[in-house]
């Protein structure tokens, strides 16, 4: 059945660049304590110093501005908890402003975490979304007042791959005195992102969406933002995330930005490309379908599709039968029952969003795999759609 | 590079799944004795199923479409090949337990999706009932669907409340009733004090 394996789903996670694993498998000998003061401590501390300043040059931060932290979803969750922090000295940072503002569609890391600081107290408001997934600015610029501390809203949507106008969500944010964090995961080393002309306070980003090591991330804080830790208990990172340096992580972060610096823009061209290709052949040949997300303003290699009355769990079983693997807002594929809150933020019927399937193209990505894609994708959809109690053709 | 890698689900769910068996391809033209929809597709999942019986109340053949995911089509799969050549009776009386079993096993979240396929074939013998002229027979004819979502009946819900479930919380991890759209909170709720008062004062 399958004649190839084919990995369309890069948005969840990528493969090591080949250039990264060369970089980090010379490192298994440094094995130093960075906080240590000997040899084999500075030899760690000084590597990481050197990953450090070449990660912030890249979106133009300054090398103290970056603290490694575990993952995308650590740095979220430093962010929001730092605003409901009670002592003395972090309410008056925040003038006792308690509001919070998050999008709908935010990745649950900041949903739930948002939840949690309503539960402690903050008022946590949502701004919504357009079909495209644009944030509704008017809307937004209604809800932020005085009382807000902090609003958080995601770059680039790992669902649909909306791209959101950060440049015009700080100006309304900072005219109002408040901070603005971005979800940056999916689009540092795949757009270019620059903290200064984005005006920024906060961005969070992650290592294995851009063929880096599992298990790293980053917090770009600005350095005039208030900060108070997440992770207590060490000096490490200037105090601001306790816990011993992950050497390797980092390092393979650094190295992975490395390889973004050279390959991103290219890529990009070259992923548009591929999924145009996909795009216009769904369009042409597969009846029933509606193509989620901003028409330009994506991320390049995401393509959501909703496939009228084709429940996406079965479509992407048999797509992994033949070998080629996507993901779903499907609830039974979540285990969760709901289908994406993503697809139902933007407006669509539950009954979609059970049908709609994510391709996401990555570097290693080829026209062979489109062409399989394209040879196989029909006839699986023909088969879920002949099962389905639900789809009728007309005529 | 291509070692087998172990699916969620088991070979018989796997096989039953890449073929499904008796899938009803032309609706119109099929001319069956009993027919059943049930389920909800915003939730995510929606059954119909239909048979066909002989005059010794024998069911002679049996066809589903579904709007579900995989353990759906699976579990729909086999329970359509185990109906055929059974009494209508004994039909009625199959489990999702029973259907996991012949699986081989369903991951926990997944049970519910099983459920479905129970579901629309007595909904499929009830219609049968009906059309037979035999109304007495339905035994659900009392049960009323309460959380539309999760398929689960006042019946069910009473059951739970008889086995312990004294809150809406605990009815809800017994049943799964209103751990979907939630629309059918208000009413599990009262159906819970009005158990409650009844089985337990
Ligand atoms: S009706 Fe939707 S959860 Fe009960």
């Amino acid at each position: 059945m399958k004649d190839r394996n084919v990995y369309l789903d890069n948005n969840a996670t990528t493969p090591l660049h080949p250039e990264v694993k060369k970089a980090i498998s010379g490192l298994f000998d440094i094995y130093g304590n960075a906080s240590s003061l000997h040899f084999f401590g500075r030899q760690a501390k000084s590597a990481i110093e050197t990953a450090r300043a070449d990660m912030a040059s890249f979106i133009n931060a300054d090398p103290d501005e970056i603290i490694f932290v575990g993952s995308g979803s650590e740095a979220n969750n430093t962010v929001l908890n730092m605003l409901s922090c009670c002592s003395a000295l972090c309410s008056s940072k925040y003038g006792g402003k308690r509001q919070i503002i998050v999008s709908d569609i935010e990745h649950p890391c900041v949903i739930e975490t948002s939840k949690c600081m309503g539960q402690k107290g903050m008022t946590v408001a949502r701004a919504g979304v357009q079909r495209s997934g644009k944030i509704d600015i008017g809307r937004l610029k209604d809800m932020i007042n005085e009382n807000t501390v902090l609003v958080s809203i995601m770059m680039a949507n790992n669902e649909i791959g909306t791209i959101q106008d950060i440049k015009s969500i700080s100006d309304i944010t900072h005219r109002n005195g408040a901070l603005l964090h971005t979800d940056a995961v999916q689009a540092v080393g795949k757009l270019p992102v620059d903290v200064k002309e984005l005006g920024v306070d906060f961005l969070s980003f992650s290592a294995h969406k851009i063929y880096g090591p599992k298990g790293i991330g980053a917090l770009y804080a600005r350095s005039k933002a208030p900060f108070c830790p997440f992770i207590r208990g060490g000096h490490q990172e200037k105090g601001r995330r306790a816990g011993t340096e992950n050497t390797i992580g980092i390092i393979g972060m650094a190295a992975a930005i490395a390889c973004r610096r050279n390959e991103m823009a290219q890529e990009a061209r070259r992923l548009t490309r591929l999924k145009q290709r996909l795009k216009d052949f769904i369009k042409d040949n597969i009846d029933d379908i509606s193509f989620n997300g901003h028409p330009e303003d994506c991320l390049p290699g995401t393509l959501n599709v909703s496939f009228k009355a084709a429940e996406g769990e079965a479509v992407m079983l048999y797509l992994d039968m033949e070998g080629i693997a996507v993901s779903t807002g499907s609830a039974c594929a979540s285990g969760s029952l709901e289908p994406s809150h993503v697809l139902l933020a933007i407006g669509m019927e539950a009954e979609d969003a059970h049908g709609a399937i994510r391709f996401s193209l990555g570097r290693e990505t080829t026209d062979e795999d489109i062409d399989y894609v394209i040879e196989r994708l029909p006839a699986v959809i023909k088969k879920v759609r002949g099962m389905s109690s639900s789809y009728f053709k007309k005529g | 590079m291509d070692k087998p890698v172990e699916w969620v689900y088991t070979d018989i769910v796997k096989d039953h799944f890449a073929n499904p068996r008796n899938v009803l391809s032309d609706e119109a033209s099929y001319k069956e004795d009993g027919k059943g929809i049930v389920g909800n597709i915003k939730c995510g999942d929606q059954m119909m199923m239909a048979i066909k019986v002989d005059k010794r109340g024998i069911i002679t053949d049996c066809k589903w479409k579904t709007f579900g995911c995989a353990s759906a089509i699976a579990s729909t799969s086999i329970l359509s090949e185990k109906v055929k050549g059974m009494k209508v009776e004994d039909a009625y009386n199959i489990s999702p337990k029973d259907i996991a079993a012949e699986l081989g096993g369903l991951p926990e979240h997944k049970i519910h999706c099983s459920v479905l396929g129970d579901k629309a074939l007595r909904a499929a013998i009830d219609d049968y009932y009906k059309r037979k002229g035999m109304p007495n027979k339905i035994k659900r004819n009392n049960e009323q669907i309460i959380c539309q979502c999760m398929n689960v009946t006042d019946k069910e819900i009473e059951n739970a409340v008889k086995e312990g479930a004294r809150t809406y919380s605990a009815l809800q991890e017994k049943t799964k009733s209103g751990t979907v759209c939630g629309k059918c909170k208000d009413r599990v709720i009262s159906l819970l004090e009005e158990y409650s008062g009844r089985h337990y004062k």
